[in-house]
């Protein structure tokens, strides 16, 4: 875990808000949280400096009072780069990352639609995945909306 | 519109053209593709959901169920997340099981894709030739498993079925015939010109693009990126295994035919070193309903690239999250690229060559004969025997081109 722990005293040396906040969870497997203010500068070290080319996913997260999301990134070498961030649920606005990853339009659009995500930067176009008559302000993966069957409360009888 | 001599095609969610609802806009001059508007989701079960609504067990199946085609690789890479959250080792023989299932899945995935790359370019004997030799890695994957495509091995710990000692056998034959039938089709696909020049310079995706737009699995390994998840960040039993990573210059769909089908050869080298290797102890460790808290990442080559799922755990016997991002979504990007300054015949060849996903697992066939009351199931070698007499009746005799594969299937 040799270039692991490199990568992470690399972190810690340019951005002292990293402190305590990085753990390797196992090999090729880095996991990092930072606030949203720090996040542009970070995201754009690992890119460009530190050589993470691919970004895997961004997992939208309902934490309750916030909305995480974490960036996937992913090098040659098989180590990702987990980027975990949270913003307020009442101003969930992010800044788009497609002038790095044009990849990220979807996983972006998942995100607005899923999460109730605001992303800056995105161009116009189709929405995803939902449906165009989808109705306003219903966001089915936070942890309040419940789907018809769990409403029902059918889907506990199955387990 | 009219003036300038371009105009909007609608293509899909609903076209004959396409195996799978998505729908495409195409803005075209003529014959020529200026651009395309992809609208995606028409599939969208809110499986993510549904998930955090069940326990993991049930989670297993459900996740098999996101894909018809690549059903071990998603329980695969939900499974070796949940493992590394809950702490469980899995016997190492639990994870030989897994990759040599794994590496069936791809064989059969990629004769799959021959078979509709065959029938997108009008050539359906080739279609009908690699689904027949299909049939043998299928019926070797029923007999291993008990089914055709949801083989429902996995479980958190390890898998539920053992290799026996009778399996061996069959699985040598069963790689033996692929291997001749596919070294066939590497000789067809070099030679045939029809296919060569059907096939090149169409689809085009630069390695430049390929990197910039993220592309997975076969269609960028077909543009120059050495990119495998299996070599790069080994998972079951990869990291013991020697095998090579398949890449192409060519860029285009002619490149991914002959990136598939020489990944088939390495897969048949992979069975083998499986069952060479495999050692002997139990197939799964233990796992209670619960997992504790924590959250992993984890990745997986399926046939189609690099599938990924993150899990966070939340101490019950519920995940917290599940998200999930299968191969199609990062190269659906790609296929704008590909299409774009192209003809619009080109795009039914040029989307099946990222080879989207769909799923078959019929077992029997329902014959209805004209007369209503009349009906029949038929089993697959009733079936097979009943086509060689239908020839034969034609005045073509298929039997002896058939046995050697009869012999398998029997």
């Amino acid at each position: 875990m040799i270039q692991e722990e490199e990568i992470l005293r690399e972190l810690k040396s340019k951005f002292i808000f990293l402190e305590n906040r990085m753990r390797i969870s196992r090999q090729r497997r880095i996991f990092l949280e930072v606030e949203y203010s720090n996040f542009p500068a970070l995201f754009d070290y690992a890119v460009k400096v530190l050589g993470f080319s691919m970004l895997c996913a961004i997992t939208g997260l309902d934490e309750g009072e916030t909305l995480g999301f974490i960036y996937h990134l992913a090098k040659d070498s098989g180590i990702t780069l987990n980027i975990k961030t949270a913003l307020p649920k009442e101003k969930p606005l992010i800044n788009s990352v497609i002038n790095y990853f044009p990849c990220a339009e979807v996983y972006e659009r998942e995100l607005a639609d899923l999460f109730g995500a605001q992303v800056e930067g995105m161009p116009a176009g189709n929405r995803y995945p939902l449906t165009d008559d989808w109705p306003e302000n219903e966001f089915p993966m936070r942890k309040d909306w419940l789907s018809p069957q769990a409403q029902k409360g059918q889907v506990d009888k199955n387990a | 519109m009219h003036n300038s001599g371009e105009f909007k095609l609608p293509f899909g969610p609903q076209h004959p053209a396409l195996k799978e609802p998505e729908g495409f806009s195409v803005a075209l001059k003529g014959e020529k593709i200026l651009g395309v508007d992809i609208r995606l989701g028409y599939n969208h079960r809110g499986i993510e959901k549904a998930c955090e609504e069940r326990t993991y067990i049930q989670d297993i199946y459900l996740i098999e169920r996101i894909c018809g085609i690549c059903s071990h690789a998603h329980s695969s890479c939900f499974v070796q997340a949940v493992e590394e959250i809950a702490g469980i080792e899995t016997p190492k023989r639990a994870l030989f099981i897994r990759t040599l299932i794994g590496e069936l899945e791809r064989i059969h995935s990629h004769l799959l894709w021959l078979g509709v790359a065959g029938h997108e370019i009008g050539f359906d004997t080739l279609l009908m030739y690699s689904w027949r030799d299909r049939e043998i890695v299928m019926d070797l994957l029923a007999l291993l498993t008990g089914n055709r495509v949801h083989y429902a091995m996995n479980t958190i710990g390890g898998v539920r079925r053992d290799i026996k000692g009778q399996h061996r056998q069959k699985i040598q034959q069963a790689i033996g015939q692929l291997e001749e039938r596919t070294k066939y089709y590497i000789d067809l696909v070099s030679n045939e010109t029809t296919i060569i020049k059907r096939l090149s310079g169409v689809g085009v995706l630069s390695k430049e693009d390929a990197l910039r737009l993220g592309a997975v699995g076969p269609t960028a390994r077909a543009s120059g990126v050495k990119r495998d998840i299996r070599c790069d960040d080994p998972y079951a039993a990869y990291g013991e295994l020697s095998f090579e990573v398949v890449t192409d210059d060519r860029c285009d769909v002619y490149g991914r035919t002959v990136v598939r089908l020489k990944e088939l050869m390495q897969s048949y080298a992979i069975v083998r070193q499986v069952l060479e290797l495999m050692p002997q102890g139990p197939i799964a460790a233990k796992f209670g309903r619960k997992v504790p808290a924590g959250e992993a990442f984890s990745r997986y080559e399926a046939p189609r690239g690099e599938d990924v799922h993150y899990i966070k755990a939340n101490g019950t016997d519920k995940p917290e999250r599940v998200k999930v991002r299968a191969p199609t979504l990062a190269n659906i990007q790609s296929v704008k690229q590909m299409l774009k300054d192209r003809y619009l015949a080109d795009m039914p060849i040029v989307i099946a060559a990222i080879d989207p996903c769909f799923s078959c697992t019929d077992r029997t066939i329902a014959l209805n004969y004209a007369h209503p009351a009349k009906k029949a199931l038929l089993s697959w070698p009733q079936l097979h025997s009943f086509s060689i007499e239908w020839y034969k009746k034609q005045g073509i005799d298929f039997s002896k081109l058939n046995q050697s594969l009869r012999r398998t299937s029997d």
